[in-house]
């Protein structure tokens, strides 16, 4: 990516302004940098330079076997890890051929829908912080600080969560877990409705995103944009319905889809989607399956730790999946699952020698990335800012 | 009148008690407060529990040390000054910006009899006008001195906006001069003591209730905090105007701002809450009357700082052309409107 602020023979000097915005900014979260042609303080040229958080991702991955992948893709969208987790065993599973089992699916479903109420609540915090309002953000964020305990109880932490194995998940289910999820959504959701009251019909919020950051379904759709940024122009499209996987097509729920995909729709559509996730989360306690978590197979599961140390088949099971890996056979496969910001995708590609030979990702604010120019040349300055936030970059996610 | 050396001695003294008490404990000392209040009352609208760490050995009493332990960090704190072909600029401008608001308080009547003001000036409220138009030079040669472009275009921002609202602000208070008759504010004050309609205090927010609400709006964007902090706006420019500032250059910005709530809250208690008038009481002359009467003032202008705290910690941030759009097309008009439908009233009174 070279740096052309501006095209010479369009500009001359001592009349436009160029402003470095970024890489440090306070609103250029997850660390993105854009230099902007100014006239005054209408954006006459912008160029976006990611990859400022780039970390290898794909490339450490092919490092190790395909079970160490999991804990990187944690890292990819940081404000929804579970969901990557879920995306990435997905993939494998589906190159393998392994079915899993009715409550590991339903186990992933819940812990996708729990991360995408944190997303969410990360998205419109943000949001209405960096529009000023800085009550709305504690608002939301408190609402946030609800799940994570409940995240936490689950898996251990936080945002490293790294809770689902191929084959299944780490673990099942704590005692009356229903409760302690049903009670966090319960406290969060009030919370909610205070950031609802104070940003949804103020005239002030209402004016600076109605009309800012305009997407129209065509671009949308040739960007590649997907999630709320798509659904926000008007088409109808989550995967979770669409293209079911997991359990989705056993859950009633409504795909919230906007009009002009402007910010003020992007919002309202995170807005309800928090509500149509906790609807969600509601049926999967209510349909949830009994029986095992994850497949018997040894050759895909670990063996469990008494069969581990008290027998040959246990133990010679468990260190072959250690050291070799997962024997997932040769060939590629593509998997993607409904993410917070859109369709996250896993492409992988395997030689059968226990680790991963390639592995690429689909990350959906990549594309939204690729759009936000032509969201804010002809806007102003100010415009960035709620543009970039109901556009929801994830740093982690673009750069990898 | 020709003055004797004696009574010359008494007036700069009696003045400089005046200017003491009122400005420097009064006015400074709320502002210092402020900036502790302003983080805890943030802190309960948000559920938060705020700064409570600062503390004198086992003393905390909430956090109210941190008024102290502020001002003591910032006074050794690097002074930075940009690489700027205008230093003394940069180092003059917090102190431009801040004098003109401590100057207004000069006219403010604080109690009743014509001593309780530290300048009786005839012409009061033009000379509020006349110098908190300065308080702009502050700001903008600050954001010139920087020689940064996120000051540039924060300098940029707050002197077209304050520029703008000076206008609707000093016509939303002509309806005030009209009704009262008098540009002098204690006199002003002194009219507010009449009875409405027989049960309502003659207050400016009574008479003018529309020209209150104008003076809310005009005022808060004038000392440029949410809504209308567009100049500074952490997430568009950084800082603003006053990025490139750090320790007590920074320190005095934002004193300047916390007087300038403290000024806000006193001239509108004066022009619409009545100034050091309690209703159902008349002017005191015992020393208890009086100091009933300074407390009244100093209570209507907390509460008018308490106003501005909450409507802060409210309201999202404006974008710059719509508070221009609201400056030009809503709240000009609004106060031209309330001049007319004014001159209406006094001129068919002045005729029945």
């Amino acid at each position: 990516m070279t740096m052309t602020p501006a095209a010479a023979d369009t500009v001359r000097v001592g009349e436009d302004m160029i402003l470095n915005m970024g890489p440090s900014h306070p609103a250029m979260h997850g660390t993105v940098k854009m230099v902007l042609t100014l006239d005054g303080e209408t954006i006459k040229d912008m160029d976006i330079h990611i990859g400022y958080l780039h970390r290898g991702f794909e490339k450490m991955a092919e490092m190790g076997t395909w079970q160490q992948v999991l804990p990187y893709t944690d890292r990819l969208n940081y404000v929804s890890p579970m969901i990557n987790n879920v995306g990435y065993v997905m993939a494998v599973e589906k190159l393998w051929g392994v079915e899993i089992t009715p409550r590991a699916k339903y186990i992933r479903m819940l812990i996708s829908e729990l991360s995408r109420l944190t997303d969410h609540l990360t998205s419109l915090a943000a949001g209405a912080m960096e529009l000023g309002g800085f009550t709305p953000f504690l608002y939301a964020v408190e609402a946030r600080e609800y799940l994570y305990p409940v995240i936490e109880e689950l898996t251990g932490a936080r945002l490293t969560t790294s809770y689902t194995r191929i084959g299944g998940v780490a673990k099942d289910l704590p005692d009356d877990y229903e409760r302690t999820v049903m009670k966090a959504i319960e406290t969060m959701r009030p919370l909610v409705t205070k950031l609802d009251k104070l940003l949804t019909k103020n005239r002030i919020f209402y004016d600076r995103m109605i009309g800012t950051g305009e997407l129209t379904r065509e671009d949308a759709i040739s960007s590649g944009c997907t999630g709320i940024m798509l659904r926000s122009t008007g088409v109808d499209w989550d995967l979770r319905k669409h293209q079911p996987y997991l359990a989705y097509d056993e859950v009633d729920f409504d795909v919230i889809i906007g009009a002009k995909g402007d910010n003020y729709d992007r919002y309202l559509c995170r807005l309800e989607e928090l509500d149509q996730t906790i609807r969600i989360i509601k049926q999967i306690f209510k349909q949830m399956p009994g029986g095992p978590i994850n497949v018997g197979d040894w050759n895909v599961v670990l063996p469990p730790k008494h069969e581990v140390y008290n027998s040959i088949e246990g133990m010679i099971a468990h260190f072959k999946l250690i050291t070799d890996g997962h024997q997932v056979p040769a060939g590629e496969a593509y998997s993607a699952v409904e993410g917070g910001n859109g369709e996250v995708g896993f492409y992988i590609v395997s030689q059968g020698r226990g680790r991963p030979y390639r592995i690429h990702v689909r990350a959906p604010c990549f594309y939204a990335m690729g759009i936000m120019k032509k969201l804010s040349v002809g806007k102003m300055l100010a415009d960035i800012i709620p543009t970039f936030d109901t556009l929801n970059m994830i740093g982690g996610e673009v750069d990898r | 009148m020709e003055l004797t050396g004696h009574l010359v001695l008494d007036t700069v003294l009696w003045t400089l008690i005046k200017v003491l008490g009122f400005l420097f404990v009064f006015v400074l000392g709320t502002a210092l407060v402020l900036t502790w209040l302003e983080r805890k009352y943030s802190a309960l609208l948000q559920n938060r529990i705020g700064p409570n760490r600062a503390n004198i050995g086992s003393f905390r009493l909430g956090g109210l040390f941190h008024m102290m332990a502020d001002p003591i960090k910032m006074l050794f704190k690097e002074d930075f000054t940009p690489t700027t072909p205008n230093p003394i600029m940069h180092r003059l401008a917090p102190y431009v910006g801040l004098v003109p608001v401590l100057v207004v308080f000069a006219v403010i009547p604080f109690g009743p009899t014509d001593q309780m003001q530290i300048s009786a000036l005839g012409v009061g409220i033009l000379f509020i006008f006349a110098i908190s138009s300065l308080n702009v030079y502050g700001g903008v040669m600050g954001a010139w001195a920087s020689n940064s472009k996120w000051s540039l275009l924060g300098g940029l921002r707050i002197s077209a906006q304050m520029i703008s609202y000076e206008v609707a602000m000093g016509l939303s208070l002509c309806g005030i001069f009209m009704v009262y008759g008098s540009l002098d504010l204690q006199s002003i004050v002194r009219a507010q003591g009449q009875v409405l309609f027989g049960f309502l205090p003659a207050w400016g927010l009574f008479m003018q209730p529309l020209a209150f609400v104008l003076y809310l709006a005009c005022a808060i964007a004038e000392n440029k905090r949410a809504p209308f902090d567009v100049g500074e706006a952490e997430s568009e420019l950084v800082a603003g105007y006053f990025t490139e500032y750090s320790a007590m250059g920074f320190s005095v910005f934002m004193l300047n701002e916390f007087v300038e709530v403290v000024m806000i809250g006193c001239l509108g208690a004066t022009l619409f809450l009545g100034g050091w008038q309690i209703p159902g009481l008349v002017e005191g002359t015992t020393p208890g009357m009086i100091a009933l009467q300074i407390a009244a003032f100093l209570l209507k202008a907390l509460f008018l700082v308490w106003l501005q705290l909450t409507i802060r910690w409210t309201l999202p941030r404006f974008r710059y052309d719509q508070i221009m759009r609201l400056g030009w097309k809503i709240l000009l008009p609004a106060a031209l409107v309330n001049l007319l439908v004014t001159g209406i009233v006094l001129m068919a009174l002045d005729r029945a």
